[in-house]
Formats: C-alpha cells, structure tokens, sequence
C-alpha cells in the first residue's frame, strides 16, 4: 500500500489549515454562503437534509487497519458512532458539525486521510478493482496508475473549476468489476498485439440524468503517456464544457455534441503539443510498482484441508464461502468479502466497533489492510484458506457475514430522503422492505447473481441505471413513487437499463420486485442468470405481469 | 487602485475601455479580444500602451503571433466558479511564451489565487480592497505541489 513521503504528508496538512481558514472565516461571515459552499464541497463537505455530510477519500479504495481504527475513532467522537461507505469507495460521516470538520481532517490527516476533491466540479476520487493485485484475471496491477494519477488530481491547479464533477476509474482486469465504462475518463490496462502494456482509454461515460456509455478515444497509450493525455482531455473539457446549464455540463454531452471523431480529434491535438513535456519516467512507474508488492504468502498455505472439512460439516459456513469468497491468484489463498448488507441495516453502514474488530482482523489474517467495493462492501484479500473458519465465525459474531454478495440483497442504495436533500423518495426504508420479503436464503440463492441499484433521485448517485434491477425514486405530487428499470449493467458489457413501464406507489414495490423475480424464475433456461434472461426475452414478460391489473 | 503584482502591492495605472466606448490616445488601456482583432491599427498608433483583456469563452490561439510587445493580459472572471481563464492562463505561459503580466480581474475569490499563481497569473486586481492581506497570505497555502505548471 502506498505510503506518504514528507511531501505528501505536508500537503495534505496544509490543506486542513486552508480549510480551517476558510471555515472560520464563513462561520464569522467574512465568507458568503455561495463562496464557502464551492470551496467547502472541494473539500467533501456537504450541507444535508438533518447535518452536514462530510466524504472522505479512500482512493482507488484501499485503506489499512490503521486507518479503519481512526474512522472508528472519528465517528464515535465527532458522529454518531457509525459511518458509510458510497459507491464510490469513499467513506462518509453524516452528522459531523461544520464547525469541528477541520478537527475531523487534521485527526484524519495523521492516518494519511483527507477529504481532498471529494466533491465539486473538479478532479474526483479516483477509482479502481476491488480486487486489483490479487484477483485471478488481471493483466497488471492497476493501483500504481491509480496512484500516479491520484497525485496529479490532488490540487491540480488548472482543473478546479471544471464545469462539473470529473470522475475516472481505472482497471487491470479482464473482467471490468470497477465500471470503467461509467466514468468520465475510464482507463482499461491492455495488451497491445506486441505484447506491450498499455491504456485503452474511454471518455465520455456517466450516469446522472443521462446516463452514456464511455466510448474510446484511445485505443493505445504507452504508460508513459498517462497523465499528458489525461491533461489534454481535462483541458478541452474545461475550455469547451458547457457551463450554461448544469445538467447538460458533463463531458459526456460535450461528447456527444462534439462528436466522437472531432472530439478525439481536438483531445489528441493538445495531446501531441504537450506530450513530451510530460513523460513519465520509467523510474517513477517501478518506484510506485514497488509501493504496491505483494504481501508475503505462506507458500505452504495450499496445504490447508481443514476448510473444506469444515464447509462438509457447516452449511453456514458453506454458504458463506460460496457467496462471499472469490478465488485468489496465490494458491491457498481466498479473497474474502465482508457484506455490509446485513438485512436490518442501511446498506454500506458500518458502527465503530466494527470498524475496530475489523481491523483486528485484517491484522491477524489479511496483512492489515482492507477495501472497499463499488457495491458497498469490503474485502479482506488475503486470507489463508486454513484460517477462513475463524474468520467466518468472527465475522457472523460481528454481523459481517450475510452470504449474499452478489445477490438481490446485496442492494446499493442511496442514503435517499433520510439524509439527502435532494432526495425524492426514500431508498434505506425500500431496502429494508425489500429485505424482509426475500428472507429466505436458498430463495436468494437460487435467484442468484441480481444487482439492485437503488437510488433517490435523478442524480443517481447509487447507479440505478445500470442495476440489472434499477429503482428510482420520483416525486409524484409530494409522494414518493418509483420508476424501475431492467437489464442495466455496468460490467464489460455495460448496458443502461431499460423502463419497465411507469412508475410505482411506494406500498407496490415490494410486490413489484417479487412479480420481477417470479418471471425471472419461471423464464429462465436452467442456470441463465437474470440479465441473461432479460436480455432474452425483453420486457414485455415482465411488463404483464407486473401491470397486470392496471 | 491597488493590485497585486509579483507578490507586491502596487498602484495600478491601467483601465478597462469596453467596445462601446472610445479608447483615446494616451493613457494605458486595456480592449476585448474583438476589438484588438478589429482595431489592430488604430490602437497600434496609440501613444498610451494597450493591453487585451480576455473572458472565459475567448480563444487564446487568436493571439498567437500577436503579442509581441503586449505588456499585460487581463483574465476576466464573471463568476468565480468559471474555470477556463485558468486553462488561458497556461496555454499564454506555455503555448504562446507570453511573458507580461497575466492579471487576474473580476469576480474570483483571495482563496483562488495560490491555483492562479501556479498557472501563470501574476497580477490580482480585488474587487474587495480589504481582501488584499488575505490574498497575500493565500499565495503561500501550499509549499508542496504535485503537477508541473507555470510556476
Ligand atoms: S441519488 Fe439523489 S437522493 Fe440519493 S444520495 Fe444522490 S442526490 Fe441524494
């Protein structure tokens, strides 16, 4: 995992003292409203329904047990003893006070933390696999790239005052888990016919109001061309954005009215005029690669049979290790997924003395260090196959163990009307409901892999677009109805779903999901998952039954 | 007026004449990119010096070939949340090697001005007078940087 140099560490304190300086002067009025909250979203800090919201970065979603114990410490003491974590990786505090964000920061900036372009119209997060450096499919790991392109967007100082929000997630996978397609810039690592390494990079994607697919504007970069070119999209997308009208102001619509080929054309113009002023040198590409080495595995962990005597003798256990394992690229090893999608509780939420009990455990078992995933969940990525029991009866004990990764209660959901202000509808109350109608295992199981994204309002911010089941809060009226949407994904072969029809009462959802899943099961060729099946059959099936009576 | 310029407080001697008005002979003055392109004689035979005055949707390649002996450059923020002039900025210093005073004028913030600096701009005419203590100790907000840029 990558640690701060002297350099790094300065930065980011000087950025808590900026801070404190700009809060002290707007809460002395010095600073107007509209002023402060520019300068405050750059800085994570939200102003919501109930409090202020405050994001944490977690870039490109890794963070160290070090880290989980002070988020533990920071929401016991400035929260109200739990925190979230989003769908993009990041964490969340919904009750601080404004005033003791800047205490929050400096307490966050002695584990190497910030909340540094965690919202505005600037240089987001980036993003990356939840499984980079370990997952069986990879082509190379991508957290070095990550990190090389997390230092260029910190503090950027030509890009921060974009006309929105810019995101960029990056994969080394074949199997796209980080939704490379949905970003504004997304980077593929690929392999070129020499057998060289490079960028396959896409721009254009985005969900939002109008969700767009990215689409490629460079079929091959050299890696040592990464950040110029990054540089020339974000600059012909800052000079020729629109900024007349918020929702038309992502790259995406420049895209597209630009035109894919002009477009491309103007981004690799600038490219060509400042790519060599900004190689990067093959130095600092392996000194970044030595920041991110494997751990130091057992080579004698494949000899472990106590796990599948154990899963013979266990069903829970059995059920967790199907559902929330995923094989590892070391033999003997297990990738490990903590579902934070226990049916009582908002999805992604997680207390403070989980948080702890976690990073004990990722101190005993998985060389201290944890994820987080686009879906909400965490990942403990190396254990031991031999010590997967332990962990299991550890995890069950703390409430981390639900077997449903990856099905239909491993639902994103927004934080919605309970603590969004832009929210239309409630998303965490939906979840819950839902939850309780599919209370039984085996049926989730045997429904299987079925991603129900969920969120508030037209923002999105839980990619309901791209769910294979999408839920969406509208206002009718002043009541909360919801628009559904089917055969989304944001995987390889990424879709926007479709509309079902229109929307539906509140008290008519629950029964609408299970009408969906009934179809599912009835229309499905033996193992054919959901999205399979949508695509198909289309909507129509669903359509019946669902509006039926109306 | 005072501005800032190079980090020092100094008088300012230069004056905005928007399209509609006429721009004299004497004095130092600045024009909008039209005009510059649509005057290029007349303000040539000025005996006072002129300068260019640039907002957000201008383009700066129209100036390539073009500003030798141009001693500034304004960079206009009609809201402080445009970001473009900080893109003009760069593409001056580092496309066009244009050496003058690039000034930063309008509506940005004393908080701005450590990203404006590094871009290139190194001249801030405040609208807020009382700011101007503020923007100075702002230039010094960061000691560590990360991008190559102007500065
Ligand atoms: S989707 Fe809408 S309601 Fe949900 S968190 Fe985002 S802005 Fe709020």
């Amino acid at each position: 995992m990558y640690q701060y140099t002297d350099d790094d560490q300065t930065l980011i304190e000087e950025r808590v003292a900026q801070f404190r300086g700009q809060t002290q002067r707007f809460l002395s009025g010095e600073l107007g409203a509209d002023e402060f909250r520019a300068l405050r979203l750059m800085n994570g800090l939200y102003i919501q329904t109930h409090a202020p919201m405050l994001r944490v970065a977690v870039p490109y979603g890794l963070l160290s047990s070090k880290q989980f114990r002070k988020l533990a410490e920071v929401a016991r003491k400035y929260d109200k003893g739990y925190c979230h974590f989003t769908t993009r990786q990041n964490v969340q505090y919904n009750w601080p006070t404004v005033e003791s964000v800047p205490d929050i920061l400096a307490e966050l900036a002695t584990v190497q933390m910030h909340a540094i372009q965690t919202s505005g119209n600037c240089l987001r997060n980036t993003t990356s696999d939840h499984l980079a450096g370990v997952s069986t499919d990879e082509i190379e790991d991508p957290r070095p790239y990550c990190e090389i392109i997390r230092q260029w967007t910190t503090l950027h100082p030509e890009f921060a005052y974009l006309p929105r929000k810019f995101k960029i997630a990056v994969s080394g996978s074949e199997r796209d888990r980080a939704a490379v397609q949905l970003h504004d810039i997304g980077v593929y690592l690929v392999k070129n016919d020499a057998g060289e390494v490079g960028f396959r990079v896409l721009a254009g994607g985005g969900l939002g109001r109008t969700p767009i697919i990215g689409q490629t504007v460079k079929p091959f970069l050299e890696k040592k061309h990464l950040l110029s070119y990054l540089e020339a999209v974000v600059r012909v997308y800052n000079l020729f954005g629109r900024r007349d009208n918020k929702y038309k102001a992502r790259i995406k619509i420049l895209l597209k009215e630009t035109g894919l080929e002009k477009f491309t054309a103007m981004v690799e113009d600038e490219w060509l005029r400042i790519r060599d002023t900004m190689v990067i040198g093959e130095e600092r590409i392996a000194a970044m690669k030595a920041q991110f080495v494997a751990p130091a595995y057992d080579a004698q962990a494949g000899n472990d049979a106590s796990c599948e005597q154990h899963a013979a003798e266990n069903a829970g256990f059995a059920k967790w290790l199907k559902y929330n394992t995923v094989d590892h690229k070391v033999a003997g090893y297990r990738i490990v997924f903590v579902s934070l999608k226990a049916p009582d509780s908002p999805p992604g939420d997680i207390t403070a003395d989980q948080l702890e009990a976690l990073a004990d455990l990722a101190d005993r078992y998985s060389f201290g260090e944890i994820r987080s995933t686009h879906r909400q969940n965490l990942v403990l990525a190396d254990i031991k196959r031999g010590d997967l029991f332990a962990l299991w009866q550890k995890l069950d004990a703390l409430r981390l163990a639900t077997p449903n990764i990856g099905t239909v209660t491993d639902m994103i959901c927004c934080p919605g009307l309970d603590f969004c202000s832009l929210a239309n509808a409630g998303s965490i109350g939906v979840a819950k409901e839902i939850n309780e109608v599919l209370d039984d295992l085996d049926y989730i199981h045997d429904i299987g892999d079925l991603k129900i994204n969920m969120s508030g309002c037209m923002n999105g911010c839980a990619h309901q677009s791209v769910g294979h089941i999408g839920i969406l809060g509208v206002d009718k009226k002043g009541e909360e109805w919801y628009q559904i949407t089917l055969g989304g994904s944001s995987e390889n072969e990424a879709a926007i779903g479709e509309r079902l029809g229109p929307a539906v009462a509140k008290n008519q959802i629950t029964q609408t999901i299970t009408a969906i899943l009934d179809v599912y099961l009835q229309q499905r060729l033996e193992d054919e998952p959901f999205l399979q099946t949508v695509n198909r059959v289309g909507l129509e099936p669903f359509r019946d039954r669902v509006y039926a009576n109306h | 007026m005072q501005i800032i310029k190079d980090k020092q407080l100094v008088d300012n001697t230069w004056t905005f004449v928007d399209d509609d008005s006429e721009f004299g002979n004497s004095g130092d003055i600045t024009v909008s990119l039209d005009r510059w392109e649509s005057h290029k004689q007349q303000l040539a035979h000025r005996i006072g010096k002129t300068g260019i005055r640039l907002n957000p949707g201008d383009h700066t390649e129209e100036l390539a070939g073009t500003l030798s002996g141009v001693e500034l450059i304004e960079l206009y923020f009609p809201v402080f949340t445009d970001g473009r002039p900080f893109s003009h900025a760069r593409l001056l210093r580092s496309r066009l090697g244009y050496k003058g005073e690039i000034r930063a004028v309008g509506h940005f913030l004393p908080d701005q001005i450590f990203y404006l600096s590094r871009v290139g701009v190194d001249g801030f005419e405040l609208e807020n007078q009382d700011q101007i203590p503020l923007a100075l100790s702002c230039m010094g907000d960061f000691s560590v940087r990360y991008q190559a840029s102007s500065n």
